[in-house]
C-alpha cells in the first residue's frame, strides 16, 4: 500500500487553488547611458527642463537625482528613468555618500483614519507641510560634496542652472546629448 | 566699333576637374574627373580620398573650383601623383567651402554641455563687439 491511503471520496466542492505565477520580478535594467554622475534632463513633472545630476538607482526602479538644490532648485528626488534624457556630461560622484537614500527614506508618513478625521472635524487650517530638518541637512551635505566636484569644471554650474528647451530648427532626434 | 568675346568663367566638366560627391556611399568625398563618358556621366577617381575609380552621374556631384593637369583617361597611379603634386587636398581644406562643411559637422556633433558653452561664448563675443562699437 502506498504511504497515504487514497481518499474514499472526492470533495463535493472544488477547492480553489491559487494560480501559480511563472513570472518573477527582476530588477530594472537601465540604459547604458545611465551611470551615476550623469547629467540628466528631466522631461516631465514639476521640474521639467531642468538639468540634474543622477546619483543612485533605487530599489523601487527610480533614479535618485539632485539639482543640486542650491544650483537649480531641484531637491533630492526620485524620478522615472523613462522621463529623462541622459547627456554625455558626467560629474564625479564618488565623494557623495548616498547610502542612506532608499525607498523608505522617501516614503510618505502614514496618516491614520482617526488622525485624518480629527483634522477635518475641527476644520483646522491645514498648516503647510514643513520640510523635515533631516531632509534639509541631507540635502546640504549632498550638495556640498556635489558642488565641490561641479566647481572643478568651468561653466558646469551655470549649465546645471540653465533649463533645456527645444528652439525652432532643433531636431531632437538628431541632437547629440 | 569693336566687340570682344569673353570666355565664360563657368566651372567646366573637364578632365582634371575636382568634384565633390554628394550622394551615395562616397558622399562628402573628393574625386577627380578622369574621362567624360557622356553628357550625364563621368569617370572619376579619388585615390587620395579612398574613392575607387567609377562612373558617376553628374547630378550626384558638384564641381569645385579646383582643377589640375591630368591626361585623359589617366590611370589611378598617375592621378595619385598629379593630385599630390597639385596639392589638391591642401587647397581643398583651406577653402571656405570645406571649412563650412567642417563647421557644420562639428556643430552637429556638439553635446548638450558643449552647446551651452557655445551659447556663453557667443554672448561674450557679442558683448565685446558691442562695447567696442559703442566706443567707436
Amino acid at each position: 500500500m502506498s504511504a497515504q491511503a487514497a481518499p474514499k471520496w472526492y470533495p463535493a466542492e472544488d477547492v480553489k487553488t491559487a494560480k501559480k505565477t511563472r513570472k518573477t520580478a527582476r530588477p530594472q535594467k537601465l540604459r547604458a547611458s545611465l551611470v551615476p554622475g550623469t547629467v540628466l534632463i528631466l522631461l516631465a513633472g514639476r521640474f521639467r527642463g531642468k538639468r540634474v545630476v543622477y546619483l543612485k538607482h533605487l530599489e523601487d526602479n527610480t533614479l535618485l537625482v539632485s539639482g543640486p538644490f542650491k544650483v537649480n532648485g531641484v531637491p533630492l528626488r526620485r524620478v522615472n528613468a523613462a522621463y529623462v534624457i541622459a547627456t554625455s556630461t558626467k560629474v564625479n560622484v564618488e565623494s557623495v555618500n548616498v547610502e542612506k537614500f532608499n525607498k523608505t527614506y522617501f516614503a510618505r508618513e502614514k496618516v491614520t483614519r482617526e488622525q485624518k478625521a480629527e483634522a477635518t472635524f475641527f476644520d483646522e487650517q491645514t498648516a503647510k507641510k514643513e520640510v523635515k530638518a533631516e531632509r534639509v541637512a541631507d540635502q546640504k551635505t549632498v550638495d556640498a560634496a556635489l558642488l565641490a566636484e561641479i566647481k572643478k569644471t568651468p561653466l558646469l554650474k551655470q549649465y546645471l542652472a540653465s533649463t533645456f528647451s527645444l528652439k525652432s530648427g532643433d531636431k531632437p532626434h538628431q541632437l547629440k546629448f | 566699333m569693336s566687340s570682344s568675346v569673353k570666355a565664360s568663367n563657368w566651372r567646366l566638366v573637364e578632365v582634371g576637374r575636382v568634384v565633390l560627391i554628394n550622394q551615395g556611399k562616397y558622399s562628402g568625398k573628393l574625386a577627380a574627373i578622369v574621362e567624360i563618358i557622356d553628357d550625364k556621366h563621368v569617370l572619376v577617381d579619388g585615390p587620395a580620398t579612398a574613392v575607387p575609380r567609377q562612373s558617376v552621374n553628374l547630378g550626384h556631384v558638384v564641381l569645385t573650383k579646383l582643377t589640375f593637369d591630368l591626361p585623359r583617361g589617366a590611370k589611378t597611379g598617375v592621378v595619385t601623383k598629379k593630385w599630390a603634386k597639385a596639392e589638391v587636398s591642401e587647397k581643398w581644406t583651406a577653402s571656405s567651402w570645406a571649412k563650412k562643411i567642417a563647421q557644420r559637422e562639428r556643430r552637429a556633433a556638439l553635446t548638450d554641455f558643449e552647446r551651452f558653452q557655445v551659447l556663453v561664448l557667443r554672448k561674450q563675443k557679442r558683448y565685446a563687439v558691442k562695447k567696442l562699437v559703442a566706443k567707436a
